[in-house]
């Protein structure tokens, strides 16, 4: 799960990792009055959005009046942001973040995840702060500083003294950094985050240092300890189709092809996928109906896979382990009976149960149902039906 | 032969009278697994499915002699569940538990590595010697014994891929599902070692995903270090790259793991690559010649 840079801004100034004051506001009156209460002579408009390259979108400004600062919220505030990590689509802006200036006099990039091989959180430092950091690490990966940590012993002195030579720092500005990066540290551990990036970390004209910026994600099967985050949970930014999904227990995702496809397992559900493009089709979706598949779960699926208009043929294809075949082949069933389901269906039941499937299926004697022997069989006859060759 | 685990092997479960513990226990001893007993912390000196109940993990061991234990327990509590196992002396813990939180996964795996137990999963179906043990939630009837190898990141690719490489008239040694986590125990680096020096092996089927570099270094070692034929699959060749907030996992590994970039690795490794997964059994019968 993601949240919002103010988000994140608040979790962090609750360990103490130094930020800008800021207040969030969902209309441009709410934003003007911010403002107000911030006081000062410079304010920053921020959209928020649960993506990256927000800036050069023009979802962040800099405002030199209280007008200014109405008008910039009314233009952010609904606009449609497009960024690298947005998709063509873009994000519909919801709520802006008015923040107070900073005096900026040079911008870092500091983040930390895990490192997969190390089986440890690792920080990274980079002197090249306020640009795309995967830019940073594609031209220059000489300017990424890599600090692993390891859990059992936490974050020690020297972890912080290897970044702060690395990245420059004078004596002063050492010590402060290094209280800086034990606190994100901290952060990091105690919410179960999967990641957090601050770009850019800005070092102040009295040599202070402040997240400027601030992204989060955490681990979302630790939210369970971590009530207080999953109530910053936004589900507008999250797909619709994929959140109705997910209380069912599946897991969908929405793709631009026309054969849509109800798989068990994540791993079978792609190679379903692949096959189908390897035979010429092109899928509809992603959809792992999960281990707990039952006659409810497939009506669902059937529901949210027709949805999509484009869908001219659905594949079934079962393997199944935890997952009893008869159960899929009564949600097909029950399905039907549910929804009025007009495109061919190509069924292929594999594994726990599959004989008792299969005449379940030949018993009910569904005009639309084709049975395929195997996975290559299938994928053939779904690419066939939506073609309009077989039905 | 086999890797890892065979008849004699001697199992316990841990979260064995719960109700996923309870039913696959059942089936892994309708296999011929040697389930000598299990472990529920205040069911102690009770019996379940014909076999001892035991308060804790290190108690189970002293009395069954127990060197392998497959986890149940919820999510919350597989992190407790591994380190209380590698304190009891376990030599191999298989976690079969979907959804364990990765910072319990990172403590339990160092402290697992301290105590020179190795580990299977999380989120993975276990590990099978076909026709002798199975430890997990495979649908053990799939895996005739033979002479293939199968190691896979994916649950029901590792059936369907062992289904097709028995209709193709061949049959598995050992089938070891490693689980997609960020943090798993054995991978396919430390397993295919193993494989390479089980004499009954002949060919090794190796199943993987997009994301992470595991496959990358898999295909490096194969280079260097395997004989035997290796047929490979990668899940995910037409998944549209994730709508992500940060790029730092990418920049961690250095690699964006994609499907295309782990097949040309494995290509190049001398790895047979099929482009669809419906081809595994196939391609399996070109490498060792046609039954």
């Amino acid at each position: 799960m993601n949240v919002h840079e103010y988000q994140a801004k608040q979790i962090f100034a609750k360990y103490g990792v130094p930020v800008p004051r800021g207040f969030i506001a969902n209309t441009v009156d709410e934003a003007v009055a911010n403002a107000e209460k911030l006081g000062g002579k410079i304010w920053v408009v921020k959209a928020q959005i649960h993506a990256g390259g927000r800036g050069l979108g023009g979802g962040v400004k800099l405002a030199k009046s209280i007008d200014e600062v109405r008008v910039l919220a009314q233009e952010i505030l609904g606009m449609t942001l497009v960024t690298h990590q947005t998709g063509p689509e873009g994000k519909l802006v919801q709520k802006v973040y008015i923040e107070e200036g900073a005096d900026i006099a040079d911008e870092l990039y500091l983040g930390i995840v895990l490192d997969r091989a190390k089986e440890m959180p690792v920080i990274m430092a980079s002197t090249e702060g306020g640009m795309a950091i995967e830019d940073v690490a594609h031209n220059t990966p000489e300017k990424i500083i890599k600090v692993a940590i390891d859990p059992t012993i936490g974050f020690q002195g020297f972890h912080g003294r290897s970044l702060a030579f690395a990245l420059g720092f004078s004596k002063e500005e050492q010590g402060k950094f290094i209280k800086f990066a034990a606190a994100l540290y901290k952060v990091y551990m105690e919410n179960d985050a999967e990641m957090i990036e601050i770009n850019p970390l800005v070092k102040t004209g009295s040599g202070e240092f402040l997240a400027l910026d601030g992204k989060m994600g955490f681990d979302d099967s630790a939210l369970g300890r971590h009530p207080d985050i999953e109530a910053m949970r936004d589900i507008t930014e999250e797909d619709a189709d994929e959140r109705e999904a997910g209380e069912f227990g599946l897991s969908y995702i929405s793709l631009d092809g026309e054969i849509g496809c109800m798989v068990n397992g994540a791993g079978l559900a792609m190679g379903t996928m692949d096959t189908i493009n390897y035979m010429g089709g092109t899928p509809a979706n992603f959809l792992d109906v999960g281990g707990k598949a039952n006659a409810e779960t497939v009506a669902k699926g059937f529901e949210i896979i027709l949805k999509n208009k484009n869908v001219k043929a659905i594949f079934v294809n079962i393997f199944g382990g935890i997952v009893r075949c008869d159960r899929i082949a009564n949600g097909i069933l029950e399905a039907t009976k549910l929804v009025d389901v007009k495109v061919p269906v190509i069924v292929r039941l594999d594994g726990t149960n599959a004989p008792e499937a299969i005449e379940i299926l030949n018993n009910a004697n569904m005009a639309n149902v084709i049975a395929a022997s195997d996975l290559g069989d299938g994928a053939k006859k779904a690419v066939a039906a939506a073609k309009g060759v077989i039905r | 032969m086999s890797i890892l685990v065979n008849k004699d092997t001697k199992v316990i479960v841990q979260g064995f009278t719960g109700k996923e513990g309870s039913f696959h226990a059942e089936q892994c001893i309708a296999y011929g697994t040697k389930v000598v007993g299990g472990v529920t912390p205040n069911k102690g000196g009770t019996v379940h499915l014909g076999q001892p109940v035991f308060n804790t993990v290190s108690e189970a061991v002293k009395v069954t002699g127990a060197t392998v234990s497959m986890i149940f327990v919820p999510p919350a509590f597989v992190g407790d569940a591994v380190m209380e196992a590698a304190e009891a002396g376990i030599e191999l813990a298989v976690i079969i538990t979907e959804g364990a939180p990765v910072k319990d996964m990172q403590a339990a795996k160092a402290y697992a590595t301290k105590k020179n137990m190795l580990t299977i999963g999380p989120n993975c179906p276990g590990i099978i010697t076909a026709e002798e043990c199975k430890i997990g939630i495979m649908p053990g009837s799939i895996f005739k014994k033979g002479n293939v190898g199968l190691i896979s990141k994916s649950g029901t690719l590792t059936y369907e891929g062992a289904n097709q490489v028995c209709n193709a008239g061949f049959g598995i040694t050992t089938a070891v599902g490693i689980g997609g986590d960020p943090i798993i125990g054995l991978s396919y680096k430390q397993l295919l070692p193993l494989f390479e020096a089980d004499p009954q092996t002949k060919a090794i089927v190796l199943i993987g995903e997009i994301g992470g570099d595991l496959e990358i270094q898999a295909a490096a070692f194969i280079k260097e270090n395997i004989t035997k034929p290796v047929v490979a699959f990668i899940a995910g060749q037409t998944a549209p790259a994730g709508k992500r907030m940060g790029h730092a996992g990418a920049i961690i590994s250095g690699s964006a793991g994609t499907a295309a970039e782990k097949m040309a690795a494995l290509t190049a490794a001398g790895v047979h690559v099929v482009i669809s997964p419906a081809d595994i059994g196939k391609k399996v019968a070109e490498v060792l010649g046609k039954k």
